[in-house]
Formats: C-alpha cells, sequence, structure tokens
C-alpha cells in the first residue's frame, strides 16, 4: 500500500511529464515482430543494406521474416559471434572480410550450409574461397577493391603529375598531399596496411610506412573523416588530392550534367576484399539460414549490390550499372596477402604499425 | 494556506502549519487538533512512543525502494559487465590475474591512463568554470529569449560524436574557418569538443539547483556589508557546491568515456582508456588486456565520485529554497543605483560575458553543421531535407521513421529512468542516523554513477553474453526490442538522480519531521513535503534524460533493431557510406535530431507547478 502510493507519487510527475510531448506515440512493446512463419536473425556489419522489398520477396519465399542485428563493423561482427558461440544472437551471418575470415574459422562459429547451396552463383564466387575452408563454411557473395585515389581536378589545377604506384607517395613532389586511415580504427585502412606488407613483404613495409610517414602523410580515424574533411573532392575545404577509398568512389565525383568524374582509383593499389556469408553454428533455423545464403547469391541481390552496398557482385549473370562498368573498373592485379598469415600476424602488424606511425 | 513549503520554515510558525493531522484532509484543518504545533516537536524530541513503529515502517519503505532500483542496475548493469571483465580473468576455468603484469608493462598503457585523466579532468575544469555563469545567467535572472537558450545549450549534449568531430574538424582543419588557429589534430581540439558536448550538462544540473535558491541569505550577506562577489564566494556558491560537484562528476565521466570524439578528433595518438578498450575488444579480441583496461577504468570512476562524494558530503545541508520565479531579476547591466550596485552590475556582466562567449562557441560548430546541411552537389538548397522522406541509399527507413522510434524508445527510457532514478534520489536523500546505513546510502548513490564510466563496449558485449536467458527465463532479450530503451535509461538514471538529489536533499529534514510528527504518513510527506519541490526538478531532469536517451548511442548500436533503427544510429549509418548524398543527408538528419531535442526539451520545462503551493 505505502510501495503503491511511493510509486504513485513518482509515477504522477512523471506522466505529466509525459504529456508535454503528447504527440509522442505510445511506447514500442506492442510493436509486433515475427511473421506467421517465424523469422530468422542475419548478423552482418553495419554497412550492410539492401533496397525496399528485397527482403520481402525472402519472406515470400520461405514465409520467413528477416531480422537484422548489426553489432559494428566487420572485426566488431566476428568478434561478437566468437562471444557469442555458445548461445548464438542469429542464424545466418553476411560480411565477414578476407582479413577476419580465418579468425571466424578458427573459432568455428559458422557451419557449411545444409541443405547445399543451389544458386549458379556458387560456382563464379569460387575463386574467392578462403584458402583452407576446406567444408565451405564461407560463401562469398560480393568483392571490392580498397585503392588510393586522387583528385584529377585538383592535379590538373597545380600542373602536377599524378601518382601511379605506392612508391610514389613517398616522393618529394607528394609530400603533404595523402590522407588515409588507422588500420586500427578502420577497415579500409587496414586493407591500405596489408597492400603495403603484400607489396613490400613482411620485413620491409615498416620501412614505407616511415617514408610515407616523413612525406607527411595524415592519417585519420576513419573513411568519413578523412573523405569528407580531408580530400579535396570529397564536398568540404579538404586540402588533400591524395585518399585512401574504394574503387568505386569515383563514380560518386560525377558532377551533375556531367558524364565523367573528376577523380579516379589508382588501380595499382588496390587491396581485394572478399565479403563471406555463412550459417552460424548453433542456429536455431539452419535450413532457412542456408537458404538466405542462396539467396543472397540470387541474381535479385546479387544486381542490387553495388548500388546498396558499394561492392562487386561475385556472379557473373548481373551485370553492374553502366557507370561502374565505365568508372569504377575492379583492379586486374589486386595485392593479396594470405588470409592465414593475417590472422597469425594482425595484432603484431597493427602494434608495429602504431609504433611506427604514431611514435 | 499553503502547503508546507520549504519557505514556512524560516518563520518557525508551526502552530499555524496546515493540519496534517491524522485522519484529516489537512486543508484548512487549523491547528486546534491535539497533535499541533510546538507541543508535537517537544514529543518528537524525545521519541514519543507512537514515533518508532513508523519510524521502523519507513525504514521498511525505504529498504523496498531501495530494492527496485538496485535489482534494475544488477540485472542490467553489474551482472553483464561482470560476465564481460570475467571473461578475460578466467581461463579454463582458473581465474588468471597475469593480464595485469602484461598490461602495465606495456608503456602505452600508462600514457593512455594519463591521457584519460588529462582531457577529462581539463574537460570538467572548463566546464565547470564556463557553466556556472551559465547557469546563473540562464535559470536565476530573465531576459527575452532565455527560454531558447536553454534549449539551445543542450541540443550539443545529444548529437552524434561522429558529426560533430566532423564539424569541428571542419572548421580546424587547413581550409577551415579557424584554420589559423592551428588546432587540427591537438589535444586542445579534444578538449573543447569535449566541453561543447558538456556545457549544457553543468548549466542544467547546476541551474536546477541555483533556481530554487532562496536568495534572502545572500540578500543578508550583503545587507551586512559583503560584497556581491564576497556574498557569492562565501554564501551563493557553498550553497550550490553539492550540485556543482554533482554536475562535475557527470562530467567527468562523460569525458573519461568520450569514444567518437577522441577517434575523430586526434585520432589513436591521444587514445584514452575507453578507445583502447573498444580496439582490444572489438579489433583485437584480446579480452585480457580489455579486462584489465575496463578495471582501470573502474578505478578512475570509482575515484573521481569518491572526491565528488566528499566535496558534496562537505558542503550538502538543507537550503533555503524558494520558488523560482520570485527568486529572478534581469541581468542588471544598467546602471542601479544603491550600495554594490557597481558590483553587482560587474558580476552580472562577468556572467553575462562568458556566456556569451560559450554560446558562441557552441554555435560555431552548430552553424557550420547547418551550413553544410545545405549546400549540394548542385549548388545550395533544401534538397538534404528533401531526401529525409525517402529511405536513403537503401536503408531501412526512412529518417522521419527513425525519427519516431527515436522519439518512442526516448519516451520509454525517460519514464524507466525517472522511476528507477527518482527511487533512488529519494532513498539517498534520507539521512539515517547509523553510520553504517549512511555508507549504505552513499554507496547506493555512487553505484548509479558506474554506468556513466563503464565503456559502452564492455556493457554491450556483456549484454550479448547474459542476455540470451536472463535469470532463466525462456526469452531471449538481446534481439528485443525492450532492451533498447532499458539500455538508454542504465545510462539516463544518474542523470535524473544527479538533478533531482540536489534539491531533495536542500529540503530541511525538519520539515519532514514535523509533518511526520504532525500525524503525517510517509506517503503522505513525500507528497507535500518533497513532491512539490523536486516536481520541477524532475522537470529538469525528464527533459536531461529524454536528451540522453534520444542522443544515446553506444549501447544502442549493439541491441538497435535496424529494421528499426534509431535517429543517432541512422545519422551514423548515413555519414560511413559513400555517395555524394550521403553525407548531406546525416548531417540535415543531424539537424533535425537538434530540432528536435531542443523542441522536446523546451517542453519538459514547462511542467506546471501544482498549484496552491509557494513552490
Amino acid at each position: 500500500m505505502k510501495r503503491k502510493a511511493l510509486l504513485g507519487a513518482l509515477v504522477v510527475p512523471v506522466l505529466a511529464a509525459c504529456s508535454a510531448v503528447g504527440a509522442a506515440p505510445a511506447p514500442t512493446g506492442s510493436a509486433a515482430s515475427g511473421a506467421p512463419g517465424g523469422s530468422i536473425t542475419l548478423v552482418t556489419h553495419d554497412s550492410f543494406a539492401l533496397s525496399k522489398g528485397i527482403l520481402d520477396d525472402f519472406t515470400k519465399k520461405t514465409g520467413y521474416t528477416v531480422r537484422i542485428v548489426q553489432p559494428g563493423d566487420a572485426g566488431t561482427l566476428v568478434n561478437q559471434l566468437v562471444l557469442t558461440k555458445d548461445a548464438p544472437v542469429g542464424d545466418v551471418t553476411f560480411g565477414i572480410d578476407n582479413t577476419f575470415a580465418s579468425r571466424a574459422l578458427d573459432e568455428g562459429v559458422v557451419v557449411p550450409p545444409s541443405p547445399a547451396l543451389t544458386a549458379p552463383a556458387v560456382k563464379d564466387g569460387a575463386p574467392y574461397r578462403v584458402p583452407g575452408d576446406t567444408t565451405g563454411a564461407l560463401t562469398p557473395i560480393d568483392v571490392g577493391d580498397v585503392c588510393v585515389n586522387v583528385d584529377h581536378a585538383w592535379f590538373t589545377a597545380h600542373h602536377l603529375p599524378e601518382p601511379a604506384s605506392l612508391a610514389d607517395l613517398t616522393k618529394p613532389q607528394y609530400k603533404d598531399l595523402f590522407v588515409t586511415e588507422s588500420p586500427t580504427t578502420s577497415s579500409p585502412g587496414f586493407a591500405f596496411l596489408l597492400a603495403t606488407i603484400g607489396t613490400y613483404g613482411t620485413d620491409g613495409w615498416q620501412a614505407y610506412w616511415k617514408a610515407l610517414k616523413a612525406n607527411g602523410v595524415k592519417v585519420d580515424d576513419g573513411w568519413e573523416n578523412a573523405w569528407n574533411v580531408d580530400y579535396t573532392a570529397g564536398g568540404g575545404n579538404g586540402q588533400y588530392p591524395i585518399v585512401l577509398s574504394y574503387s568505386s568512389s569515383p563514380v560518386d565525383t560525377i558532377p551533375k550534367g556531367a558524364s565523367a568524374p573528376t577523380t579516379g582509383a589508382l588501380l595499382d593499389t588496390c587491396f581485394r576484399q572478399v565479403e563471406y556469408a555463412g550459417v552460424i553454428k548453433g542456429a536455431k533455423h539452419p535450413a532457412v539460414a542456408a537458404a538466405f545464403v542462396d539467396f543472397l547469391l540470387s541474381d535479385e541481390v546479387q544486381a542490387d549490390i553495388p548500388g546498396s552496398m558499394y561492392m562487386y557482385p561475385v556472379s557473373s549473370a548481373v551485370t553492374v550499372p553502366s557507370d561502374w562498368a565505365q568508372w569504377a573498373p575492379l583492379a586486374t592485379k589486386p595485392i593479396s596477402v594470405p588470409a592465414a598469415d593475417i590472422a597469425a600476424h594482425r595484432s603484431d602488424w597493427l602494434q608495429q604499425w602504431s609504433s611506427v606511425v604514431l611514435g | 494556506m499553503a502547503a508546507p513549503g520549504p519557505s514556512s520554515r524560516g518563520g518557525h510558525r508551526f502552530d499555524g502549519a496546515p493540519g496534517t493531522g491524522p485522519g484529516r484532509d489537512g486543508r484548512g484543518a487549523g491547528p486546534r487538533a491535539p497533535w499541533s504545533g510546538a507541543a508535537a516537536l517537544r514529543r518528537s524530541g524525545v521519541a514519543a512512543s507512537g514515533v518508532a513503529p513508523r519510524h521502523r515502517a519507513s525504514v521498511l519503505v525505504a529498504v523496498a525502494a531501495a530494492a527496485v532500483p538496485l535489482v534494475f542496475l544488477v540485472v542490467f548493469f553489474v551482472w553483464p559487465v561482470a560476465a564481460m571483465v570475467g571473461r578475460g580473468f578466467v581461463m579454463d576455468g582458473r581465474l588468471d590475474l597475469s593480464a595485469f603484469a602484461e598490461v602495465f608493462s606495456r608503456p602505452r598503457t600508462w600514457r593512455i591512463v594519463w591521457l584519460t585523466l588529462a582531457q577529462a579532468s581539463l574537460g570538467t575544469v572548463v566546464s565547470v568554470a564556463l557553466g556556472v555563469p551559465g547557469a546563473y545567467l540562464l535559470h536565476r535572472c530573465r531576459f527575452a529569449g532565455r527560454g531558447f537558450l536553454r534549449a539551445f545549450v543542450t541540443v550539443p549534449f545529444v548529437l552524434p560524436t561522429v558529426v560533430v568531430g566532423v564539424a569541428f574538424r571542419s572548421l580546424l582543419a587547413p581550409g577551415g574557418l579557424l584554420a589559423s588557429l592551428h588546432l587540427d589534430g591537438t589535444f586542445a581540439a579534444i578538449v573543447a569538443a569535449l566541453v561543447f558536448f558538456n556545457y549544457g550538462l553543468v548549466v542544467r544540473t547546476v541551474g536546477g539547483l541555483w533556481e530554487r535558491l532562496d536568495p534572502r541569505a545572500e540578500q543578508a550577506a550583503r545587507a551586512l556589508g559583503a560584497s556581491p562577489w564576497r556574498a557569492l564566494v562565501t554564501v551563493t556558491l557553498p550553497a550550490l557546491a553539492p550540485a556543482i560537484a554533482g554536475a562535475a562528476s557527470l562530467t567527468f565521466l562523460f569525458c573519461a568515456t568520450a569514444f567518437g570524439t577522441v577517434l575523430v578528433l586526434g585520432g589513436l595518438r591521444f587514445g584514452t582508456v575507453e578507445t583502447e578498450i573498444w580496439v582490444q575488444t572489438t579489433q583485437f579480441l584480446d579480452l585480457r588486456a580489455a579486462a584489465v583496461l575496463s578495471v582501470v577504468q573502474l578505478v578512475v570512476v570509482v575515484g573521481a565520485l569518491l572526491v565528488a562524494g566528499r566535496a558534496r558530503a562537505r558542503n550538502e545541508r538543507a537550503l533555503q529554497l524558494a520558488a523560482p520565479v520570485s527568486s529572478s531579476h534581469a541581468p542588471s547591466l544598467l546602471p542601479r543605483r544603491g550600495r554594490g550596485a557597481d558590483d553587482l552590475r560587474a558580476l552580472d556582466r562577468t556572467a553575462a560575458a562568458v556566456t556569451t562567449v560559450a554560446v558562441a562557441f557552441l554555435a560555431l560548430p552548430l552553424v557550420g553543421l547547418v551550413v553544410r546541411s545545405l549546400r549540394t552537389p548542385a549548388g545550395w538548397g533544401l534538397d538534404n531535407y528533401a531526401a529525409l522522406s525517402h529511405p536513403a541509399g537503401a536503408l531501412p527507413v526512412t529518417v522521419w521513421e527513425a525519427t519516431l522510434t527515436s522519439l518512442q524508445v526516448a519516451l520509454d527510457a525517460t519514464v524507466l529512468s525517472l522511476v528507477v532514478g527518482g527511487l533512488v534520489a529519494l532513498v539517498v536523500s534520507r539521512r539515517p542516523h547509523a553510520p553504517a546505513a549512511r555508507r549504505l546510502v552513499a554507496g547506493l548513490d555512487a553505484a548509479f554513477m558506474l554506468p556513466l564510466g563503464v565503456s559502452a563496449v564492455t556493457v554491450g558485449f556483456g549484454f550479448l553474453l547474459v542476455m540470451d536467458r536472463p535469470l532463466g527465463l525462456p526469452v531471449d532479450l538481446r534481439t528485443s526490442p525492450l532492451l533498447v530503451p532499458v539500455a538508454q535509461a542504465v545510462v539516463a538514471v544518474p542523470l535524473v538522480v544527479r538533478t533531482v538529489l540536489p534539491v531533495l536533499r536542500a529540503i530541511d529534514p525538519r520539515q519532514r519531521q514535523v509533518a511526520a510528527t504532525l500525524g503525517a504518513r510517509p506517503a503522505r510527506v513525500l507528497r507535500t513535503v518533497d513532491g512539490p519541490v523536486a516536481l520541477r526538478a524532475i522537470g529538469l531532469a525528464a527533459g536531461l534524460a529524454f536528451a540522453a536517451s534520444l542522443g544515446e548511442f553506444g549501447a544502442t548500436s549493439f541491441l538497435a533493431r535496424p529494421d528499426r533503427p534509431t535517429l543517432p544510429v541512422l545519422v551514423y549509418r548515413l555519414i560511413g557510406r559513400p555517395g555524394p548524398e550521403t553525407y548531406g543527408m546525416a548531417l540535415a538528419a543531424s539537424v533535425v535530431l537538434a530540432a528536435v531535442t531542443a523542441l522536446v526539451v523546451a517542453a519538459f520545462e514547462r511542467v506546471p507547478r501544482v498549484p496552491g503551493t509557494v513552490v
């Protein structure tokens, strides 16, 4: 009785306060989820997106709705899967990339899809499989290149030849012109570190980064900071005409009414990223999860990937948008580092990088 | 006759006090009841036999009232954090603390601990130094536009750190408006951003008490010949010390756990314990190092809380509270006549000048943000705002839908945090006689501050570890929409406590004793003594809690179901996406978030006062 009065004394002013925002709708408790057929949960990174309506088609096909959990970047995603191994949050995962693939496989957080995949695009993805993934637990869905980008307009205006290779970036004429992202806080930043390791070897990349540092490289925490603040072509008042971004980025710099972009990607500086999907070990609905991996390889999703996730589909059956074909080709000889090496040396490399670059 | 408002205390006219005798409605009952007046006071002095059982009952009520928030804290904070930290220390079923030696042998560890302390202390000192004059001007003086300014200074508090970081850098980086200051990537830039976020917090928490402070004590000091400065330093500021210490501890916790701000403005060069925990957990999966760092963070936070607690305890006492309106005056910028008028004018002018500088400082990045939200690939225009009605770049919802989700979740979180925080404030505001009970109450107070000082990554991952079957219940809370407001309330509760508690504590306990002696049951004491005074403080607290919930990102991002993301989560996704329009949309969405916050906060300020009370 007293307790009630006590609570009442508190709740009454609370309600009075709430009525001040009478326009605010009722609490979320009533938000019903889960269709009659049930639902599966997709655990993915925070860049996952598909055009409206596409996931509804999966529901139409299978009767299952898709709930999505996006804990953070690819690293956070994999580590969350590892941490929740004993009581998985979801049924299927998308977005583990080749820099984290070994950790996911070593920890056994994904299992081969069962029933086996039927999408024709499975064989298109075969070349991108993780070496050593003998059971096929990770299915390649899309690929993309992380490349150094240059602002053509800036170089033309300053009558300076553009750099073409990683080595060029350490030349005096490009001093204080290059902005990149920290490999400890940014996935493209880590991909670029791997590009330098792939190019200069496990014993040579440290010297390259010393030279980059001496040449005034700027290291931001993340892509949005580098592109929006520091890049000359990023829409702000940036001062750096060379930026670490993606091979697809030039498409975003086509001025309104023009047909050609004002920037380009240096295709000799690219690190190839592959994104995988997999059925989570211990999934409540493993068969539906396998169907979802198949769905990700369907023409419908594969064709949507460039526009919604800025990656290239693995499927050969779909075509990429025409401006992509023209202005954002994939590198013909991307730089690569074996996944097993990445898993073995990741923290070691990052610590070395920190001591070389951050001091 | 008014209810026993605080100001009636000064007159000691107890036999004229409202009759709150047993079984009586009180109003107009008059002093004729046998329980009335000085006789009752005398009786209570010798612990009359009728009082003891009631005392025992009120202890029971207090314990019950403390149990609700405690269960909340243990389930939704202590348990997940312990589970996560435990993962780092328990290897193959054995406790292994060797990680401590390992982590502390790294020079980097000491550097980041030092940097964390330095940036949090500096951020706190500057925020308080600027915020106290602001509290005076915005809560004690009357002038046109005051309501707008009050809402305005709260806005930074809710803005996504990534957006503010980028807005700051756009000003400071080469090519920016303030490039000539050469602050880009410096420690000073980080501190400036921390002040930007927390200034409004100080203004609100200090202003909440200041606006109720009875000016007569200060007036008396002045009448006795003290200069305005002396009266301020010897009378007013000591009276405000609990609120200032509370605001400082809140600010310190927010600064010490700042994440996005530090990363965007300083990169890893100025890494803090918080950023290091994030890196170790999400990138290296080095749970041992993360656990050690979490313990370090806890030690720093508890240390800060102890210091603040001591400062509060030294100064906390019953104050003369008054109605906010009666004590307000227009800032005396114009000449006034009378003794010390020049000094008073100087004081007001100083406050006005400091606040003008502070508001200009807040406005600069915000204006930059608005300006850039109007820039489109084709020139200037409202395109970015028009785009908000469409699901952007394959994101699942429009900005308006996300705004609605945010409002719904924040409303739930606010109600939850007001109930929990209100109960905490209520229990902690009582001063038990037994020293052990006193320490218990102080410990309860500190415990509810902890969630602000512990990394969102630790809490977020901890949620994922333990919420699959919370308390053995067969529900997976981790993907439930219910957990989002709960996670936000965990962060908002300390704000509620710090806003309401100083006001409740300032109520003279003798008032409650008198009411009780006059026969009022605890619930009635609460309603007639605490209630009216607390009501406005609760209004301020609700605004702050709502703002904190609206802006919360860390824990929410772990939990938000992305088919219904909140506005900050959507902004974060937008800003991280390539594409010429998405950045402009992220800024436009941030401006929407700012505007919604300002409106809501302003609305909460209009909490009605109970008619017929003096407060």
